[in-house]
């Protein structure tokens, strides 16, 4: 036992250093020791990367047709081959990152704002205004969600924006109802009752000390949900109903080439498997996320 | 002079579906500046209720203050707007709890915890409210409290954080603090030091403290006055020295009783027998008639009143033993209670 402790480096025996951290630090600390969660960092980031720097990565312009030289097979020249206008899969593979990374990312922040404030206020308040947003969320949570999120485009028109709204306020409810209920147990906390005995208002408890405690679930959440509204976005798309041509989204790609699936797999597989990896991605970086951020996994 | 705290015909009640609890009924106490008042009584007697009523943090529904006043500085704070109300808690009155290890927010630094109440109520800069913030934890024997400051709650032990709460509560110089059962949680040796800190400080800064708490040892320690309560009732009032020494409620002698003593071996601690009376079933007469060895007829069907016994000292109790005018089956009340 003795040598043990003799064999520790002195900075981790001295209490400083390991007091200084930070709930942060040592949630990425704890992030990175896991495989599954590192992969699915790098695939995210990757991703987000390339959607950002999609004009600046894409070998020829996404939606340049080209029909001398349609449906042509991975090559040199077209690593991803051509689809049945000719235009270059890579080139729109890459744009069409930038597309779902924008839809996913944005939709979540939306549905995640909103979601938040209605949670906060039907939770901490509680009564009328608690049932009244809690029944609404109900209604809404009835409806499958891309079933919802149909009915809101064909009201609105379809159309990347819209298709963005319409998964954006489907998935309201399921932060709303997450922060809700993350705010019925803090607001019994002693600590909820001693900031309101040091006379701090109403308004301020709920921004200031109830909010923060919920911020984990939401991390968390928030990172899977941008998976699922990816793969929402892509089945707008393969209904017509989110991106218009020529715009070169995944989901629109997979259902305009899905005639060719025995002539030319790659035009349906390259889409599928982009939509596939990036929800994977995601997926799998918000597991590691609760596994890190879960204070009862310490 | 008048009193600092004053509490008269205080009545605290919580609406459930099918009946009214009456956890606070018609409560009087009284605090003068710089005094330490002791609130006895077990779980449920409405200990707890009575500092949050005085709080304004009754949590309403299902409970509601429902009559009396409670005068504070010549001020009713029953009649005070929410706002007026949040400029005094935390600033003239402040509270501490029963749980350190939970009344402090996990997200925050202590430094960040604190100085949020010193810049809301003394409108200092953040530098200076954090200067004043590590003075603070000085004062409150923290050591190394210009680390403690940038630390957070689950960094600190119990002790520790029990002294951040004390020091917190202390950041406006408070008039009145309320502490409520504040070393229930902690372990004898740091309940000790802890209340040696609350003493110190109240006679310091002249700070009175209404201490709850259901642990007759704490009271003798640190109390000039104490308040027996039950069931929602004040039963006996006296002074620390009178009610150690001539304990004259029959449910005051039975708390003494069941406390171990040095200077005698018992091998069994004596209790109270039965339970304190269920909401739905409280006694028509004195609500501790059912559990009284005094018990007669007129305590079952009839009330007493709080009213005051022997001789100059003020020292007053609820029960038809003591009462002026009282039953004659209960011709000798002194030799009865020992």
């Amino acid at each position: 036992m003795q040598s043990g402790l003799a064999t520790m480096p002195a900075e981790e025996l001295s209490a400083g250093k390991v007091r200084r951290r930070t709930p942060w630090s040592e949630g990425v600390r704890r992030l990175r020791k896991q495989k599954a969660a590192v992969i699915g960092g790098a695939l995210v980031l990757l991703f987000i990367l390339t959607g950002l720097f999609a004009p600046l990565l894409a070998p020829h312009d996404p939606i340049e047709q080209n029909l001398a030289n349609t449906l042509q097979p991975p090559s040199a020249e077209h690593w991803f081959g051509t689809d049945d206008s000719g235009r270059d899969m890579f080139s729109r593979i890459l744009y069409g990152a930038r597309i779902s990374m924008t839809i996913g990312i944005f939709s979540v922040l939306g549905s995640l704002v909103v979601g938040t404030l209605l949670g906060l206020i039907a939770g901490f308040y509680g009564k009328w205004i608690d049932t009244l947003i809690s029944r609404i969320f109900d209604v809404m949570l009835a409806f499958p969600g891309i079933l919802l999120a149909i009915a809101i485009v064909a009201i609105l028109g379809p159309g990347l924006f819209n298709a963005l709204l319409a998964i954006a306020i489907v998935n309201v409810p399921m932060y709303g109802r997450l922060v809700r209920a993350k705010v019925l147990g803090i607001k019994q906390e002693e600590y909820i009752m001693a900031a309101r005995a040091q006379g701090m208002s109403q308004v301020r408890i709920l921004f200031r000390h109830v909010l923060p405690n919920s911020w984990t679930p939401l991390i968390v959440q928030g990172t899977l949900g941008v998976a699922s509204a990816i793969l929402e976005a892509a089945a707008l798309g393969f209904l017509g109903l989110g991106a218009q041509p020529p715009e070169a989204e995944w989901g629109k790609m997979l259902a305009d080439s899905r005639d060719y699936i025995t002539t030319a797999p790659w035009v349906v597989m390259i889409p599928g498997f982009a939509i596939m990896a990036s929800v994977i991605g995601f997926n799998l970086f918000g597991d590691g996320l609760r596994d890190a951020l879960d204070p009862k996994a310490q | 002079m008048a009193p600092l705290l004053s509490v008269r015909g205080l009545q605290t009640y919580f609406f459930t579906d099918d009946l009214v609890v009456k956890s606070v009924d018609r409560v009087d106490l009284t605090l003068d500046e710089g005094e330490i008042l002791g609130v006895v009584g077990e779980s449920g007697c409405g200990k707890s209720v009575t500092s949050l009523s005085i709080m304004g943090l009754v949590p309403n529904p299902p409970g509601k203050v429902v009559g009396g006043e409670i005068q504070f500085e010549g001020r009713d704070l029953l009649k005070l707007s929410a706002k007026e109300m949040r400029a005094i808690r935390g600033n003239q009155i402040a509270m501490i709890f029963q749980e350190p290890m939970t009344s402090l927010n996990p997200v925050f630094r202590i430094g960040e915890q604190m100085c949020e109440t010193i810049q809301l109520h003394m409108g200092l800069k953040k530098k200076e409210a954090k200067e004043r913030a590590i003075q603070l934890l000085k004062q409150v024997g923290l050591p190394r409290a210009e680390q403690v400051v940038d630390e957070y709650p689950h960094q600190l032990s119990g002790g520790m954080r029990q002294r951040v709460m004390i020091a917190m509560a202390m950041a406006c110089n408070p008039k009145l603090l309320i502490a409520d059962e504040p070393t229930t949680a902690l372990d004898v040796t740091i309940q000790a030091q802890i209340l040696d800190l609350m003493k110190r400080i109240s006679k310091e800064s002249g700070t009175a403290i209404m201490l709850i708490t259901h642990d007759l040892g704490v009271v003798a320690e640190m109390c000039h006055r104490v308040v027996v309560m039950y069931a929602g009732k004040v039963v006996e009032e006296a002074d620390v020295h009178t009610l150690f020494s001539d304990p004259k409620h029959p449910y005051t002698q039975g708390l003494l009783r069941s406390m171990p003593t040095l200077h005698e071996r018992k091998d069994r601690l004596d209790s109270i027998k039965g339970n304190v009376p269920i909401p739905a079933e409280m006694p028509k007469g004195c609500k501790f008639a059912p559990r009284c060895e005094h018990a007669s007829e007129i305590c079952l069907g009839e009330e007493p009143v709080l009213q005051q016994v022997g001789g100059a000292k003020p020292h007053q109790v609820r029960c038809w033993l003591f009462a002026e005018e009282r039953p004659s089956h209960l011709a000798n009340p002194e030799a009865r209670s020992e």
